[in-house]
C-alpha cells in the first residue's frame, strides 16, 4: 500500500500514542496524522503542488521534517530530505535535479535556501519553519493555518509511485538522487521490522539526520509499527542524550559506531539508562569487536544487530543476534525476503571466502538514479528474470562456508566516514578551487572513531602562504561537516601515473599501511 | 595575566575548528552555530583537561558547561577554583 495511509492506520487504532517525542513537545498519531493532512492541502492549494512533483525537505530533526514527508507523500508527491549542513551551491544542484516545486527550512538555515532558491528556477514556494513570513518566504505556521484541513476531494496515487529520493554521494562528485517508490520503502520497513521484532509499544530514540535514511528509516518504521520515535538532533553531549533512555522508557537505539565509540568510553556510565532497551542496531561501518563486547556488558537486556546497507536497496545484510559471539565482524545475512551473493567481474556467484562484489536482490532494490541513466546502469543489472534488476553493490565482500558476508572494501574510490559516503573527487574539487593549490588527493586514514579520518595530501603553488587551518576552513564553507578533511598534509609532489594523472590508490594503500602497488598499477 | 582562559580558549576554536569567517561571540552557541560538531566536542574536552590542567568528568560534558565561550570560562574557573593545581 502506499506508505502515508500507515501512518492513517496507526491513527485510526490509537490515535493517543505518543508518535514523535521532540524539542517543541509531544505529538501524537492523531495529531501527525491531522498535521499531514492540513500540509498535503496546503501544498495543493498554497502551493499548486500536482502529482508527482518533489518537495525537498532542507530540515534537522524537527517534527515539521515528520510532518512534511507524510503530507508531501498525502499530496501524491515526492519528497528528499537534505542534510542541514549542505551548503548553497550543493543544495542548488539537489533543487535543480529534482526539479523541486517546494523548498521547506527553518529559520537558521533560511540564508542558504534563498541561495540556493535564487538558482533554481522550478522552485515556487519557500516553507521556513520557525521563521516569519515575508516577500520571500512564508513562514510553516502561515502556511498550515491558509490551508483547509485536509485535500479537497480524493488525491489520486498507487504504490508503484515515486515516493522520495535520497541524495547520495556518487564517485564523479555530483550527488546522485536514489528513486524509491511507496512499494520499495514498504518492502524494506516490513523486512526490517520483521528482524527487529518491532512491536507497537516500542519506543525508539534516534539522533541521526531524517536526511540519512538509516535515520529516517526509524521514522518509518515507527510509524509502520505505531511505535513512538524520540527524536534528538545530536549525540554531541551523550550525558544529555544517554538518561532520555531511561526517562523516556527507550526499548531501541539505533547507533552508529561513532557513537559506539563515544559509549563505550564513559566511565559514568549508569546501568538504569541501558536497563528498557531491548535492542541496539548498528549499521555504516563494522563495530571493532571490543566496543561491541562492551555494549553487550552495558546494554545486558539488548540484542545487538549488525547490519549493513547502502541508499541504493536501504538494507542489504543483518548479522542474527546470536550470531554475534560467534562471528562478530561478520556483516551476516540477507535481510527477510532478499539474497545476496558475492559475484566476480561477469557478474558470476564465486566460491566461499574469494572477495567479490556483492549483489542484491529483492523487493527493496532502488527503480534507479534520478535523471542519471549512465549511472543508473552501472549499478543495476539484469536479474534472474527479463523483468527485474539486480543492485551490483560496487562494495568488496567475502562468504564463509555457512553463507555469512564479511565487508572487505569499496570497488571504487569512495571512502565511508561518520558512516556516511565521502567521494574523495567532490572534496578535491572544493580543494582545486582554493587559489594556491595546485595538486590535492583526498585520502581516508583508518581511525577508531570515525571508521575513515579524511586527509588531504596537498601540493601548494610557489609563494602561497596555505595553512592547514586555511584549507580546513575552506572545505567547511563548501562541504557538508562530513566531507571536511580532519588532516592536512603538505607534500613537495604527488605520485602520479605514466599519464600524469595522481596515483589516488596508491596514496590510500599508504595511508592504510599497506605497500604501494607497483609502478605498473 | 595576559592571556585569559576566554582569550585562550577562542585562540585554540579558531585554531582547531575554523570557521569561514568572523568573531567568535562569547555566547553564540558553539554547536547550535556549526562551529564544533559532536566529534569536536571531545577534542575540546581534551585540551581544556591539558591547557588548564583540569579533570572533566563524563557528567560535566553537557551544554550547560561547554556549548558558549562564556559557559567554558565559568566551568574552567569553578573546575579550577575546586582543584588548586599549577597551571
Amino acid at each position: 500500500m502506499r506508505y502515508e495511509e500507515y501512518l492513517a492506520a496507526s491513527a485510526r487504532r490509537d490515535g493517543s500514542r505518543v508518535a514523535v517525542v521532540h524539542d517543541k513537545g509531544r505529538t501524537t498519531y492523531a495529531e501527525l496524522d491531522a498535521l499531514a493532512d492540513r500540509f498535503a492541502a496546503a501544498l495543493i492549494t498554497g502551493a499548486g503542488f500536482a502529482r508527482g512533483e518533489r518537495c525537498v525537505l532542507f530540515l534537522d530533526n524537527r517534527i515539521e521534517t515528520a510532518i512534511g514527508i507524510f503530507g508531501t507523500l498525502r499530496a501524491s508527491g515526492v519528497f528528499s530530505v537534505i542534510n542541514p549542513t549542505t551548503k548553497a551551491n550543493k543544495l542548488a544542484f539537489v533543487l535543480n535535479n529534482c526539479e523541486a516545486a517546494v523548498l521547506v527550512t527553518q529559520a537558521e538555515l533560511l540564508p542558504v535556501a534563498l541561495a540556493a532558491a535564487a538558482e533554481a528556477p522550478s522552485v515556487r514556494r519557500i516553507v521556513v519553519a520557525g521563521g516569519a513570513s515575508d516577500a520571500t518566504a512564508v513562514s510553516f505556521d502561515d502556511f498550515m493555518a491558509a490551508a483547509p484541513a485536509r485535500p479537497q476531494g480524493p488525491v489520486p496515487g498507487i504504490d508503484i509511485d515515486l515516493a522520495m529520493l535520497v541524495y547520495t554521494s556518487g564517485s564523479t562528485g555530483e550527488p546522485k538522487g536514489v528513486m524509491m517508490t511507496h512499494r520499495n520503502v514498504e518492502f524494506a520497513a516490513t523486512s526490517i521490522t520483521t528482524y527487529l521484532e518491532a512491536r507497537a509499544d516500542d519506543v525508539v530514540l534516534s539522533v541521526l539526520p531524517l536526511s540519512f535514511d538509516y535515520g529516517l528509516y526509524q521514522l518509518l518504521m515507527a510509524v509502520m509499527k505505531g511505535a513512538t520515535l524520540v527524536l534528538e538532533k545530536s549525540f554531541a553531549f551523550p550525558q544529555k542524550v544517554l538518561p532520555r533512555l531511561a526517562s523516556e522508557r527507550v526499548t531501541g537505539f539505533p547507533l552508529v559506531p561513532t557513537m559506539a565509540a563515544l559509549i563505550v568510553q564513559l566511565r559514568n556510565f549508569s546501568p538504569d539508562w541501558a536497563a528498557s532497551v531491548r535492542y541496539l542496531t548498528n549499521t555504516a561501518a563494522a563495530l571493532p569487536p571490543a566496543h561491541i563486547f562492551r555494549l553487550q556488558e552495558l546494554f545486558p537486556n539488548a540484542r545487538i544487530y549488525s547490519m549493513y546497507g547502502m541508499t541504493e536497496s536501504k538494507r542489504c545484510t543483518y548479522l542474527p543476534p546470536e550470531q554475534l559471539a560467534k562471528r562478530p565482524d561478520s556483516v551476516g545475512i540477507a535481510i527477510p525476503g532478499t539474497e545476496v551473493w558475492i559475484a566476480d567481474d561477469e557478474g558470476r556467484p564465486v566460491p566461499p571466502n574469494v572477495v567479490g562484489e556483492l549483489v542484491v536482490r529483492g523487493a527493496h532494490v532502488m527503480q534507479g538514479y534520478w535523471r542519471n541513466e549512465k549511472a543508473t546502469a552501472k549499478t543495476l543489472r539484469i536479474g534472474r528474470y527479463p523483468w527485474e534488476k539486480v543492485l551490483h553493490t560496487g562494495d568488496l565482500f567475502r562468504m564463509d562456508e555457512e553463507g555469512f558476508c564479511y565487508f572487505v572494501g569499496r570497488k571504487d574510490d569512495i571512502i565511508k566516514s561518520r558512516g556516511e559516503k565521502v567521494s574523495p573527487k567532490e572534496v578535491e574539487n572544493v580543494l582545486y578551487a582554493l587559489a594556491g593549490i595546485k595538486e590535492a588527493a583526498v585520502v581516508g586514514v583508518p581511525d577508531e572513531v570515525l571508521g575513515r579520518a579524511l586527509k588531504a595530501l596537498v601540493v601548494v603553488e610557489e609563494g602561497a602562504a596555505l595553512q592547514a587551518r586555511d584549507i580546513i576552513a575552506h572545505c567547511m564553507a563548501h562541504l557538508e561537516d562530513f566531507m571536511v578533511p580532519r588532516l592536512v598534509e603538505f607534500r613537495d609532489a604527488l605520485p602520479k601515473t605514466s599519464t600524469g594523472k595522481i596515483r589516488r590508490a596508491a596514496l590510500q594503500a599508504e595511508a592504510e599501511g599497506r605497500a604501494l602497488p607497483g609502478d605498473d598499477e | 595575566m595576559v592571556d585569559s582562559i576566554e582569550t585562550r580558549t577562542r585562540a585554540f576554536i579558531r585554531e582547531t575548528f575554523p570557521v569561514a569567517s568572523g568573531d567568535i561571540a562569547a555566547d553564540a552557541s558553539l554547536l547550535g552555530s556549526g562551529i564544533i560538531d559532536s566529534i569536536g566536542v571531545l577534542t575540546l574536552v581534551t585540551w581544556l583537561e591539558q591547557e588548564f590542567g583540569i579533570v572533566v568528568a563524563d557528567e560535566d560534558v553537557v551544554p550547560e558547561n561547554l556549548d558558549t565561550l562564556a559557559r567554558i570560562v565559568a566551568f574552567v574557573e569553578r573546575k579550577s577554583a575546586a582543584n588548586p593545581q599549577e597551571a
